[in-house]
């Protein structure tokens, strides 16, 4: 029998398969943070019920608390204070590891995860957020859930599933330098649809999935519940094994020799099923924009906004609603458009490879006097050693603020937005309306587009700024 | 949690496809921890103008404010319905409005579950059905009511055509009979204690200590 990697971690975690054709899947680590975790705490509270084993619950403050510098408990979004207290509070009472607002582990719990050596690969992993795909970057079965589900693996330790389909996008070819891992997922749902992976599992896979570091590894699969799938995963290699080993939760000495023996077991045999297969050639891929409300509205950053669809349906509606929100007519420029704000921060694209790439970019330079830019790092390590390298200089020189790390303006809550109006290019990953601030245009790229972006004032072309230099 | 048998109600068709729960509720509406009270927060974004400021009005044009449909039970989706952010509040503010079911042609994964352990019945149809259910609908919401049927896992339209659909045997239980998943594992937990034991030697290094 062949297996995939999906197989392979899934039929390890089985506790029982049901009568319907679930499965109750032990889950290994829980992750929660304040903003949805709360209500999973709350509730347990309030059932009385316990959770059954502390030590693989871990909990972050990353959805509501400021990035201000000298930030503190009171936030500008309304309400926030009470999400803050009752995770800490709780999170005490039951015994769970916290990063808390100044511990030097805070951050975004997907970059919090790995980082801290968490989220293994070959472990199965949940948190009451929908990024939690992030995870298979490094080889673990990772997914979002709501809150009751969060409720339900913290008192059993397990989850029911039904085992998705499963899906191999496999990206070959050459890719442009200036091409990166948020260009090839934004490239992927705008061919196959924001529903495209839906009741999939999707293992990334082929030379250039392989090439890429682990960072970016963490981008491409952070972005596939935008594909709407069950998850992403990756088989984790020796840059896996490197990036791991010594981080704070990661196995040591014996543990971690028997750990790399069985990871090394866990890609998928040659020959195993999948349901559906995409091939995508890397050397179709150009930076990447989007022009819509939905990551599936994404082109090429020299092509034009796409003509509605023929007929009466669903999608020409919901076409026509996003161009009227976006302010954009079909077969319009996307390069070229002027914006307001740039963002350079979210659980897709914050981590010290991504700064790194952005300030390549604003060495020397200096953002357009029209444009408010923010840089927010994933989280406090990656502030620490981004300062450490001087990357903070080269931010604030460009113009850039530089936050203290959260999820911050990835999404508006009541407190900081962008405005009524307002063009953003933005590393994040969805451009929902009204996302970022009420009526707010958010438009997706990879940090190195939103970096030139916001020296020109306009959406750029990367790969023309660098041959102006 | 409640139960779901047959529940009869004025539907309004919200075609759109890709509604993602940021839209069903926006993160700015979540003031509290609380599930409760979240109904007047429900599309906040569509189905209020100058929402938050001293302006603020209901917006006529949005359905749910269309006094055929204030009394709307079930709601008929676009593709991909309750994509995006995992937000369980989104599912906690369409129950506390008074959704009861929603009918689309898919589901945002997460969002599926979490209507499922609020009492919440997601139903899937085809495109097509969607949009004869709701161009019968629209000829007149409120005396064309549908009919919807979880123990013969069926909705009957306006017209009396009797639609079948699917939702995984134990989804549909733990509707009918409204248990809490949560008591359901419990029950296993030997099985649960035992499999971590099997698991402890073959992967001893995925347990911290």
């Amino acid at each position: 029998m062949k297996y995939t990697l999906f197989d392979k971690v899934w039929n390890d975690h089985v506790v029982t398969q049901q009568n319907d054709g679930s499965s109750l899947l032990h889950i290994d680590r829980i992750f929660l943070h304040e903003r949805t975790g709360s209500a999973a705490l709350a509730s347990l509270e309030a059932s009385g019920r316990k959770i059954k084993n502390p030590l693989h619950v871990f909990c972050t403050m990353d959805h509501i608390v400021d990035t201000f510098p000298g930030r503190t408990d009171q936030t500008t979004m309304p309400g926030g204070t009470e999400f803050i207290k009752v995770t800490r509070d709780l999170s005490l009472k039951e015994n769970i590891t916290l990063f808390d607002l100044g511990d030097v582990r805070q951050g975004i719990s997907h970059v919090v995860s790995t980082e801290q050596g968490i989220a293994l690969p070959g472990c199965t992993m949940i948190c009451p957020d929908s990024h939690t795909c992030t995870l298979g970057g490094i080889g673990a079965l990772a997914t979002g859930v709501g809150s009751s589900e969060c409720e339900h693996a913290l008192v059993t330790e397990t989850l029911k599933f039904t085992k998705p389909k499963q899906m191999r996008v496999i990206f070959t070819g050459e890719k442009q330098s200036s091409v990166t891992a948020k260009d090839m997922i934004l490239h992927l749902i705008a061919l196959h649809s924001a529903a495209g992976g839906s009741g999939y599992a999707v293992e990334f896979a082929g030379p250039m999935v392989e090439s890429l570091d682990v960072e970016a590894r963490l981008t491409l699969c952070n972005m596939a519940v935008e594909f709407s799938a069950f998850t992403g995963i990756i088989a984790p290699d020796t840059k896996v094994f490197e990036y791991l080993k010594g981080r704070p939760y990661a196995p040591v000495d014996e543990l971690w020799e028997q750990a790399m023996e069985y990871w090394s077991t866990l890609a998928t045999d040659q020959g195993a099923h999948f349901d559906r297969e995409i091939i995508i050639d890397c050397a179709d891929i150009a930076p990447t924009v989007t022009w819509g409300t939905s990551p599936q509205h994404a082109i090429s950053i020299d092509g034009q906004v796409p003509a509605l669809i023929s007929g009466d349906s669903d999608s020409r509606r919901s076409m026509e609603q996003a161009l009227n929100y976006m302010g954009l007519e079909s077969g319009q420029s996307i390069e070229g458009l002027p914006i307001q704000a740039a963002f350079i921060g979210s659980c897709t694209n914050s981590r010290l490879s991504d700064l790194r790439i952005a300030a390549d970019i604003l060495k020397g330079r200096k953002v357009s006097a029209n444009v408010r830019a923010i840089c927010v790092p994933g989280s406090t390590q990656v502030k620490l050693a981004a300062e450490k390298e001087g990357l903070d200089r080269i931010f604030l020189d460009a113009g850039f603020e530089w936050r203290e790390s959260g999820c911050s303006m990835c999404f508006y809550a009541g407190g900081e937005g962008f405005l009524s109006g307002e063009r953003v290019i933005t590393s994040t990953n969805r451009n929902f309306e009204g996302r970022q601030g009420p009526k707010c245009r958010s438009h997706l790229a990879s940090p190195a587009t939103v970096a030139a972006s916001a020296l020109n004032g306009t959406i750029t072309d990367v790969r023309k700024l660098e041959h102006s230099t | 949690m409640k139960k779901f048998n047959t529940h009869l109600g004025i539907a309004a068709p919200l075609l759109k496809i890709n509604i993602d729960t940021d839209a069903i509720m926006p993160s700015r509406e979540m003031k509290t921890v609380s599930k409760m009270g979240l109904g007047k927060s429900l599309f906040a974004n569509w189905r209020f103008l100058d929402r938050g400021t001293d302006k603020e009005k209901l917006n006529p044009e949005f359905i749910l404010n269309q006094e055929e449909y204030l009394s709307a039970t079930v709601l008929l989706a676009g593709r991909n319905m309750g994509c995006g952010s995992s937000r369980e509040f989104a599912v906690w503010a369409l129950v506390d409005y008074g959704i009861r079911a929603i009918i689309a042609p898919s589901f945002g994964a997460i969002f599926f579950t979490n209507c499922i352990r609020n009492g919440l019945l997601p139903i899937v149809l085809d495109e097509k059905t969607i949009t004869v259910l709701a161009d019968q609908v629209a000829s007149n919401p409120q005396g064309s009511p549908l009919n919807i049927d979880l123990e013969g896992c069926h909705v009957t339209g306006p017209d009396g055509g009797i639609y079948p659909f699917e939702l995984p045997a134990g989804d549909r239980v733990m509707l009918l009979e409204g248990l809490d998943a949560i008591d359901v594992t419990m029950k296993l937990n030997d099985a649960i204690n035992a499999f971590k034991t099997t698991d402890h030697s073959k992967r001893p290094w995925a347990y911290l200590r």
